[in-house]
């Protein structure tokens, strides 16, 4: 009891003499702020890609591509093998006993971005004409649908606020065919509000090439998964690789989410350990400008326990301001900003996204400002606690 | 009376980057209970380390130590904060009070390392406060009291937890004549009406008169005043 009161009453007066000690104290509140900051935004990034992408499978949805493709992009699958996969076991059926399936042409258009007015590369996707049973969660929001075998395009939420010439109405010219825009439509966040739909046959046909490049179908379940990849696994006249839809998203957004972790965890890594420096500097300089307490207190009764408490409380208060700081900073400027990134993996092209900076991120944050102010604090802490009484009162 | 000090054969070297220093050399010393007790002598001539080795801020090299019918020389340096809690009030050359307090929150100081209630603590800081004189002053902080109101609330924060003895260095040592004499009244007071036991280290022969006795450390060892005056 004794030794918590100890505690309180030193950590009080450390608090209590913070307002004197203002100058040194605001460095180590921006050092951990900037560090919050900085690594909060970066993740921000991965974080934001990464929902984006799960929100782009579901797990009853399927994805088939020619065999060894790494993602659509690189994968085609002539006529015959596309009827082959829809033909196989374990795929939900319509009214009509028709499957749920939709072979997916992809073409890439080169657009212009509105901020800056970058040529990029944004996917033209060719869907089948069952889309919606297949992706229900695709909404027009304004205008209307494409209308098959006509060259119309609807464009996604995300792509119609990032480039030029995708408004009701704009045309937008291939090497085939000249795509009137029709409509805007929203897929629950996901990656494919980044581009474009059109019919499938009718891309084929205007592009003058006659294979897609993957097959999407909606399973019974998600436990029909096993079923479907095996009656395509063991049918000699396939060379695929299915995937449950989820899974293959994921699986895009992997390489760069680690690449965009490592980034945010070396700079963060980095900025911390000038972080922790200065918070060690400055809470040395809090010990010096302390001595004649610490040795006062000491020679009083006070305990060496309560000593290092109390300077670990002063740093890692000081920690939670800066933390709190550099997160609110990051959730300021950069929560549900939108960013665009042709790394998002070849099956969705040119990716926008929103920098999430989710509640789990700025607890991630505050970690770390707690972490920087714990080493920061804690060798002065020890300082302050060996201080040899009866010498630090005499060189006073 | 019963000793409440005692020093037996007390030596106590520093080491001085290679060189080994005696500061004291087999000093023997009994302070009896009541008794004011100047210690003077030269610069370097052991006062202060003689003072800390009575109020356990230091361990002798050799020989015993007992305050307060308890052995101090061996205890760990927890322990012997936590003595130091129970028996010693200390008063500084310039002193030492906690800034951002006001003087009742640094007289109450020594009293958070008591189990008492904040009643009784409050209670215990208003009579210290009475005592040397600086009720009305109660709400002040220190750089708002003269030097020798500081020194007051000083004194009564080495009082307030009722300490075995009371460990003066150089009390007037920052302070000008007239604040000096207030102090030193103050403390003699505390001696003869309240019997407090107190050892004060001074430069100051006129705070000295003050003390029931005189004792001088010359070169790490306690002269006889016969030989001292000889001298």
């Amino acid at each position: 009891m004794t030794l918590f009161k100890q505690i309180a009453a030193v950590t009080l007066m450390n608090f209590k003499s913070l307002p004197h000690r203002v100058g040194t104290s605001i460095v180590i509140v921006i050092g951990i702020a900037g560090v919050v900051a900085v690594l909060v935004s970066v993740l921000a990034m991965s974080t934001g890609m990464l929902e984006t992408m799960e929100h782009s499978g579901r797990d009853d949805r399927a994805i088939v591509l020619r065999n060894g493709s790494a993602s659509e992009m690189g994968s085609a699958l002539g006529r015959d093998a596309a009827r082959l996969v829809e033909d196989a076991p374990g795929i939900k059926r319509d009214s009509q006993g028709k499957p749920i399936a939709s072979a997916e042409a992809l073409r890439l258009l080169n657009l212009f971005r509105k901020e800056d007015g970058a040529e990029v590369n944004v996917t033209l996707r060719g869907v089948g004409p069952q889309l919606h049973t297949v992706r229900p969660e695709v909404k027009i929001v304004e205008g209307r649908m494409f209308t098959p075998a006509v060259t119309e395009v609807i464009v996604g939420k995300a792509a119609h606020a990032e480039f030029k010439g995708l408004n009701v109405g704009d045309r937008i010219k291939t090497r085939g065919a000249t795509w009137t825009v029709v409509g805007v439509f929203t897929s629950g966040g996901d990656s494919h509000e980044s581009g474009l739909m059109t019919d499938a046959e009718t891309l084929i046909a205007a592009e003058q090439r006659g294979s897609v490049q993957s097959v999407t179908v909606l399973l019974e379940s998600p436990a029909a998964f096993q079923k479907f990849k095996d009656a395509l696994s063991s049918n000699p006249a396939l060379a695929v690789d299915v995937s449950r839809e989820r899974e293959y998203y994921r699986r895009q957004s992997e390489t760069i989410g680690k690449v965009i972790y490592i980034i945010a965890y070396v700079v963060g890594g980095i900025m911390a350990i000038g972080a922790i420096f200065s918070a060690l500097n400055t809470m040395y300089s809090a010990v010096s400008a302390r001595l004649r307490e610490i040795a006062t207190l000491r020679a009083i009764g006070f305990g060496a326990t309560a000593m290092v408490m109390s300077v670990l409380a002063e740093a890692l208060l000081l920690a939670l301001i800066g933390g709190t700081i550099g997160a609110a900073i990051a959730w300021l400027f950069f929560n549900g900003h939108q960013v665009s990134t042709s790394a998002g993996g070849n099956a969705a092209g040119h990716l926008i996204f929103e920098l999430s900076v989710s509640p789990a991120l700025i607890v991630t944050g505050i970690v770390w400002a707690c972490t920087i102010g714990l080493i920061g604090g804690l060798f002065p802490a020890i300082r302050a606690a060996r201080l040899p009484v009866a010498t630090a009162l005499r060189a006073i | 009376m019963t000793a409440v000090v005692s020093l037996r054969n007390v030596a106590k070297s520093y080491l001085r980057g290679k060189q080994q220093v005696e500061v004291l050399h087999g000093v023997d010393l009994e302070i009896a209970s009541g008794e004011f007790l100047a210690l003077m002598g030269p610069s370097g001539s052991g006062k202060t380390t003689m003072l800390n080795l009575i109020a356990g801020l230091d361990q002798p090299t050799s020989g015993e130590v007992s305050v307060a019918g308890e052995r101090i020389d061996g205890l760990s340096r927890a322990a012997l904060a936590a003595w130091r809690a129970r028996h010693i009030g200390f008063v500084f050359q310039f002193y030492n009070l906690l800034p951002v307090l006001t003087a009742e929150a640094n007289v109450e100081v020594p009293l958070l390392l008591t189990n008492l209630s904040r009643g009784e603590r409050r209670k215990r800081v208003e009579t210290a406060l009475q005592l040397v004189g600086l009720a009305d002053r109660a709400k002040h902080k220190p750089n708002e009291l003269s030097g020798g109101q500081q020194q007051r609330v000083a004194i009564a924060r080495a009082l307030v937890a009722d300490p075995t003895l009371l460990v003066c260095d150089e009390p007037t040592g920052d302070l000008d004549r007239r604040s000096a004499e207030e102090i030193m009244n103050l403390l003699q007071a505390l001696n003869r009406r309240q019997g407090k036991t107190i050892v004060m280290v001074t430069h100051d022969p006129k705070a000295a008169e003050y003390a029931s006795r005189e004792l001088h450390l010359d070169k790490g060892q306690l002269v006889d005043e016969a030989e001292r005056r000889a001298a």
